[in-house]
């Protein structure tokens, strides 16, 4: 579609057996800026997100209804192979998850998996984005220690790396500080926003004032409704609905 | 007062609780007491590795035996881990839910009959099984009464504990952890392979553990198909005579025999140092897996 915006939801609606979880939802999603989706708990913010990367393909009794294009190409299309989807877009959980292995093998998982072999190419890889999640300094000594041995902010910025190892376009976190200290959640903002120069990036949040600090644009679900969406500044100077008035003033939450 | 109760309920507790390991305790100086008769006449690795063994002459080798339950166990195994992990894999991974919650209660009520209904149907079916496809097949002559036939039928008892544990360690894997390994692009296989098992490789060893433990001394339904000739085995075909077995067998007509009843006795003993052996290997190997991957 046009260049701007390599992530175009179309009327997307997603039902949970009876339950609508999202309903007719369009937005697209402007390149290399970093988007906060925000709203109440249980409105839809992570069910949308991981609907942008296919994840909710693993839930069982989950419908889709409508389009997401990535790049023009509607990744809910039947042919659509979902691995190269994913491949696109590095994920940030709740908590960090490191896989069962040592640092350095939960970054180069990703390369391996998508047939990385050269031991030079993984090294280089390894190392080029340890650095860019700001953690290669604290764990150059000991990439073979396991990575649960890490702390819990650490180890957001390892899965952080290894995301980006992949060498995706879009970046998508689902609350990625919620389980962090203040100082940790701070390093990790800090990082999105020097990675918003290069990636595209898309972060769900409940926190309104890590919205107000990091995103260029919002958009704001309520019971499975977008309700508004625009540049942030205009949505938090001037929201146009009442409902997103009420939310932005604590009104609901 | 209260503090008082407290301090007998702990006091009560702990013994109760120090009861088991005080059994096993027990047991062993028990069978050690019974079988020493035999012990002050021969040297102990007499019996251990000599194969002789006719009662009449006062010849008791139990390595015939010994080596049947290790070949009877090891073949089950050999069937039961792969089996049972991929059965694990594929309900808790690729099924769909209502299969799941299907096969679990199947699986439980396996686990749960009597090991003579398991040798029943194995003299029926997995004997001649044995002696008329198998057997053929590899070009050898069986009667099917044999160390495969013992192996596959305690494979079968083996798997239901074997699934169900491991499915609880599946169950276990947290779900964004697949998802972490999935968003990276990753297949389900590969998941599954690299993540999932790698999780869960200490339940896994777990569970084979259970496994083997019950299989190196389940007895009746074994009897039932193994054959119980008392000499070493040379191939899957050959029958066999595990410890079990033989105690189950003569316990209780060897009276009129000098010493039968200590050389019983230390087949006991013996295969319960099997057992206790081999489960303090599984958990040093399990320490170690531990310190590997967590």
């Amino acid at each position: 579609m046009n260049g701007d915006s390599p992530i175009s939801i179309r009327n997307l609606s997603v039902l949970y057996g009876d339950h609508l979880a999202l309903k007719d939802v369009s937005l697209d999603i402007p390149a290399k800026r970093i988007t906060s989706i925000i709203g109440p708990s249980g409105c839809g913010k992570t069910t949308l997100l991981k609907s942008l990367n296919r994840l909710l393909d693993t839930d069982d009794g989950v419908r889709v209804r409508g389009q997401v294009l990535l790049d023009g190409e509607d990744i809910y299309a039947p042919r659509t192979e979902v691995t190269r989807i994913r491949r696109k877009m590095g994920l940030l959980s709740q908590r960090p998850q490191v896989l069962p292995m040592s640092i350095y093998d939960n970054v180069a998982y990703g390369p391996r998996i998508h047939g990385l072999r050269s031991r030079k190419e993984l090294n280089e890889r390894v190392e080029r984005y340890l650095r860019l999640a700001g953690l290669w300094d604290e764990v150059e000594g000991r990439l073979r220690e396991p990575a649960s041995l890490l702390s819990v902010g650490q180890q957001q910025r390892l899965c952080l790396a290894r995301g980006l190892a992949v060498e995706p376009e879009i970046i998508l976190g689902d609350e990625p500080t919620s389980a962090l200290d203040p100082q940790s959640s701070q390093n990790v903002e800090r990082r999105l926003l020097e990675l918003k120069r290069d990636y595209t990036v898309i972060v769900v949040t409940h926190i309104l004032r890590q919205a107000r600090r990091i995103a260029d644009h919002i958009a704001f679900l309520y019971l499975g409704e977008l309700v508004e969406q625009g540049p942030a500044a205009e949505v938090f100077a001037a929201p146009k609905d009442p409902r997103t008035r009420a939310y932005l003033t604590g009104e609901i939450s | 007062m209260r503090l008082l109760k407290d301090a007998l309920a702990r006091r009560a507790m702990a013994v109760i609780a120090a009861l088991p390991g005080l059994l096993v305790l027990f047991i062993v100086i028990g069978l050690f007491l019974r079988s020493k008769a035999i012990l002050g006449v021969e040297p102990l690795s007499r019996f251990l590795f000599s194969s002789a063994w006719s009662p009449m002459k006062g010849e008791f080798g139990l390595l015939p035996f010994i080596a049947g339950t290790m070949w009877v166990t090891l073949t089950a195994l050999a069937l039961a881990v792969p089996v049972s992990i991929l059965t694990a894999i594929y309900l808790s991974e690729y099924a769909p839910r209502w299969a799941r919650r299907a096969a679990q209660p199947v699986i439980d009520l396996l686990a749960g009959l009597p090991s003579v209904v398991y040798g029943a149907w194995g003299v029926i079916l997995v004997v001649p099984f044995v002696g008329n496809v198998l057997a053929p097949l590899a070009g050898v002559y069986s009667s099917g009464y044999s160390i495969l036939a013992g192996g596959i039928i305690l494979a079968i008892m083996t798997f239901p504990t074997i699934i169900h544990v491991t499915l609880e360690v599946f169950a276990s894997v947290p779900r964004a952890l697949r998802e972490a390994s999935l968003s990276l692009g990753a297949t389900k296989w590969e998941t599954t392979r690299h993540v999932v098992l790698r999780k869960g490789a200490q339940g896994i060893l777990a569970a084979s553990v259970l496994g083997f433990s019950r299989a190196l001394g389940e007895t009746m339904a074994v009897l039932m198909v193994v054959g119980n000739v008392p000499s070493v085995p040379r191939s899957l075909f050959d029958p066999g005579y595990p410890l079990p077995a033989l105690i189950a067998n003569n316990y209780g007509e060897m009276m009129s025999i000098p010493r039968y009843d200590a050389a019983l006795m230390m087949a006991a003993l013996v295969l319960m140092l099997i057992v206790l052996a081999f489960n303090v290997l599984a958990r040093g190997i399990l320490i170690r897996v531990e310190r590997k991957v967590r």
